[in-house]
């Protein structure tokens, strides 16, 4: 598998990571600004959001009609979004094209007009996303657990709040320009067809005159970490139970996440086992790890009919205290064999591996190949799992239900 | 890259992209049946039967099939449309054989009378999961009231009632005479060993008994109509249109894909200035949906209940200018550049590559490269985009709104 990452830290801080993948046609790119929602005052909830999209409004030399234009000349498939720690700017693109695109994205980042008249249609375009979460229960849910799970600023919604929102200037977007878009705590990853020198070259030029910021420490309040139910008038009742756990710079990450694997990953892990095949009491189950900076959890999502509700949270809180009594071989033989093919098949992926690698730096400094994963995950054993599960059981359950009719927690039941 | 068929001495085709670049192996099972198949009485036993093919054969059980799978490192799924069922999995290339014995063992489920009643429940779950969540079945009964009885008029998923009334005799009768090797297409892409596909193909799917199955095509006529849903626990408002457009085996389909981008792709789009950038709606785009004898131009809009009536008729408005004034020469390269990528950047998953094969074999009994796509795309000029306008006008169509307000009047 694929084993050479390119690394270039620039003067001024920036940090470029590139994985050749000479087999494709295409090259892909994903630009990590440390100013994700984590770096918003308090009550200014959703400037992060509203700041990706007023860049995205002209940049450089470029008005933002010019901009999308551009950019579909090129071919460039682009996404942008934002987390607890980073606005995320990404593209894929033939490869030929890559370094126009990146040429493009400098100027976002360095050179945005944020323009006084978009301010309010990027305001009302904000608002709509947030009346349109309304309508979206499985993602309420999962965006009030975060809240109560992480302690505050990591577990904040991206979108903010309406207040909040309708409250943000353009003075609050500039000033959260000129702190937090900055190359020292930046990181492009590029993975595809490209030429190394030639990349490494064009970043320097666009990027190596950027000038450094200062960093601002992030003041935590703990987690809230409570159970509530959210009154909503749908069908089903939608519940979700989330734990603590490591986080990805962990040494014993691989531990944790392998445990969740078993618990569900692939068609035959618990949660789908017992909860929908066995008992038919739901379309989805699932559980995830996710990890911020310094902390991580396991989310668990489950949604059904409102009289079937209480049972499915009572197997789902089951299985996940039935986990620290230890995982099987044959469990898992069969994550180790998913997660090899997945990883040999993210080399069919160039937007996939540039998201990868630019991520592993931000939380370890580093980015792990292909091949140093594979080894990580064939070094797992049944013995390490059952030891860390034995040291961390899941414990201390955040519970959010939302739907018709409240349920209740029965935890330390067993 | 080479492309290479055979056909089984029962019928059942097999057809393959062989790129002994890729690092993986799709292969998917492509059954020619889907909601349009189903009478009245059977309305959602395609989906249904989809999810009882993991259920169990006669020597595996439910668990064993996930097991399996899972086993074999299986990225795997299988997904149920107005006209296709299929079953498919990535795999590492050496696990060619073994998952196709698999997938081709749950061809034959054996619709076990208990399995059935417990996954009756997982199905009634998934209706009652799209009731909570946007568009609201919008889109479903917006293709209902356009098509009226026409079969694509017909919901995939089923009723409620008619999922809870359905049994599982008529189910067998439904896979007994739809599940016939010569309905069926064995389709791979990616690293393919064919040789031994055809074998594997022979072994696990020859004894299949060769049945007719026939799909009775009739074309439909396209609707028009005004409906609005009140839903007073939504807070935006959905609106789904639909016109007519190019079939699957219409040549005018390659320019409705042009016109769909140029008009409503998700940005840099006519919809997308008229009413996402300026904040107007969450989001507005059009898609062509194409299927056997007919197609579709779809437009989505998802906005604040109170602008609902306004951007209905700002959209209508630009459909109309779309059809007086054309659509101009650099829209149409922006266009073509856009969707050129898209090809070439999916083309690159053997996954990616697996359903276009299908499809277009499905559809067509043809293969085409992504070279052959992008060729065609090329080669669209406005004449042809104008055409397709003139054929298939986007102002004239069946809109369907769920809305907390019911009072939004109609565009004019």
């Amino acid at each position: 598998m694929n084993s050479t990452i390119h690394c270039e830290t620039y003067p001024n801080g920036l940090v470029l990571l590139a994985e050749p993948m000479p087999w494709l046609e295409s090259a892909a790119f994903t630009l990590l600004t440390p100013a994700g929602c984590a770096s918003e005052p308090e009550d200014r909830s959703g400037l992060s959001e509203f700041t990706c999209e007023m860049t995205l409004r002209g940049a450089g030399p470029r008005d933002s009609r010019q901009f999308i234009l551009d950019l579909d000349q090129l071919g460039v498939e682009r996404s942008d979004s934002v987390t607890e720690a980073h606005i995320s700017y990404s593209g894929a693109t033939l490869a030929e094209n890559l370094l126009r695109a990146l040429a493009i994205y400098a100027d976002v980042v360095r050179a945005p007009h944020l323009p006084a008249d978009q301010l309010e249609p990027a305001r009302l375009a904000l608002l709509q996303d947030l009346r349109a979460i309304e309508d979206e229960p499985s993602e309420k849910t999962m965006i009030a657990l975060r809240r109560r799970h992480y302690p505050d600023p990591w577990g904040r919604p991206p979108q903010g709040e309406r207040a909040a929102v309708e409250a943000i200037t353009l003075d609050d977007i500039r000033r959260h320009v000129s702190q937090h878009f900055r190359p020292n705590g930046s990181i492009l990853g590029v993975a595809g067809n490209f030429s190394w020198p030639a990349l490494k070259d064009a970043v320097g030029e666009w990027f190596g005159d950027w000038p450094p910021a200062p960093t601002a420490a992030v003041v935590e309040k703990p987690a809230a970490r409570h159970t509530v139910h959210l009154p909503y008038e749908s069908s089903q009742t939608h519940i979700g139970v989330a734990y603590p756990s490591v986080p990805y710079r962990h040494p014993d990450y691989f531990q944790a996440w392998g445990a969740v694997g078993v618990l569900s990953g692939g068609m035959s892990a618990r949660l789908f086992t017992e909860v929908r095949e066995r008992r038919g009491l739901c379309y989805t189950v699932y559980a995830v790890h996710h990890t911020v900076r310094d902390y991580g959890g396991v989310f668990c999502y489950s949604a059904t009919t409102a009289e079937r509700a209480q049972e499915t949270l009572d197997v789902l809180l089951a299985e996940l205290r039935r986990l620290a009594q230890g995982v099987r071989e044959e469990e898992l033989a069969r994550l180790k064999a998913r997660i090899k093919s997945a990883l040999i098949m993210q080399q069919e992926s160039s937007v996939a591996r540039s998201g990868s690698i630019a991520r592993e730096y931000y939380h370890l400094g580093r980015a792990r190949s292909l091949d140093e994963l594979a080894r990580l995950v064939d070094g797992l054993t049944c013995q390490s799992i059952n030891q860390y599960l034995r040291e961390h059981p899941p414990l201390d359950f955040t519970v959010v239900t939302l739907g018709p009719e409240k349920l209740e927690v029965r935890v330390g039941v067993s | 890259m080479e492309f290479l068929r055979s056909t089984l001495e029962n019928g059942l085709e097999i057809v393959a992209e062989c790129n002994g670049e890729a690092h993986s192996t799709a292969v998917g099972f492509f059954v020619n049946t889907g909601a349009r198949d189903e009478s009245p009485d059977l309305a959602g036993v395609s989906h249904f039967l989809e999810h009882m093919a993991f259920k169990g054969t006669a020597r595996r059980s439910g668990d064993d099939v996930n097991r399996e799978f899972d086993e074999l490192g299986a990225q795997y799924n299988a997904c149920t449309s107005e006209e296709h069922t299929v079953f498919f999995a990535s795999v590492l290339p050496e696990q060619q054989d073994r998952v196709l014995e698999l997938l081709a063992d749950i061809l034959r489920p054996a619709l076990r009378a208990e399995d059935f009643d417990t996954e009756k429940q997982v199905i009634l779950e998934e209706i009652r999961m799209y009731e909570d969540q946007p568009p609201f079945g919008a889109d479903e009964k917006c293709r209902a009231a356009h098509w009226g009885s026409h079969p694509l008029g017909q919901s995939v998923l089923g009723s409620l009632e008619s999922v809870g009334k359905l049994s599982v005799e008529a189910m067998r009768e439904y896979h007994a005479s739809r599940y016939v090797p010569g309905n069926i297409a064995l389709v791979a892409a990616g690293r393919v060993d064919f040789d031994a596909l055809i074998r594997s193909a022979r072994r696990y799917c020859g004894a299949w008994e060769p049945l007719p199955a026939q799909r009775i095509v009739e074309p439909p006529s396209h609707r028009r109509g005004f409906h609005v849903l009140q839903k007073q626990s939504a807070t935006q408002a959905y609106a789904v249109q639909m016109t007519a457009g190019p079939s699957a085996t219409d040549d005018d389909r390659y320019a409705a894909k042009i016109l769909a981008a140029i008009v409503g792709d998700e940005t840099g789009s006519r919809l997308f200035w008229e009413l996402t950038d300026p904040g107007l709606a969450e989001s507005a785009s059009m898609g062509h949906y194409e299927f056997e004898g007919a197609g579709l131009m779809v437009t989505y809009l998802c906005c604040d209940p109170s602008l609902a009536a306004e951007n209905l008729q700002r959209i209508f408005d630009l459909f109309r200018r779309v059809e007086s004034e054309g659509v101009t020469q650099a829209e149409l390269d922006q266009a073509k550049n856009k969707v050129s990528s898209r090809i070439v950047l999916a083309g690159e998953r053997p996954r990616g590559r697996l359903f276009v094969l299908g499809a277009d074999w499905l559809h067509r009994r043809q293969y085409r490269s992504v070279r052959a796509d992008l060729e065609s795309l090329a080669a669209i000029t406005l004449d042809d985009v104008t055409n397709v306008v003139a054929k298939y006008p986007l102002s004239s169509g069946t809109t369907w709104i769920v809305s907390p307000r019911a009072e939004i009047s109609p565009p004019s």
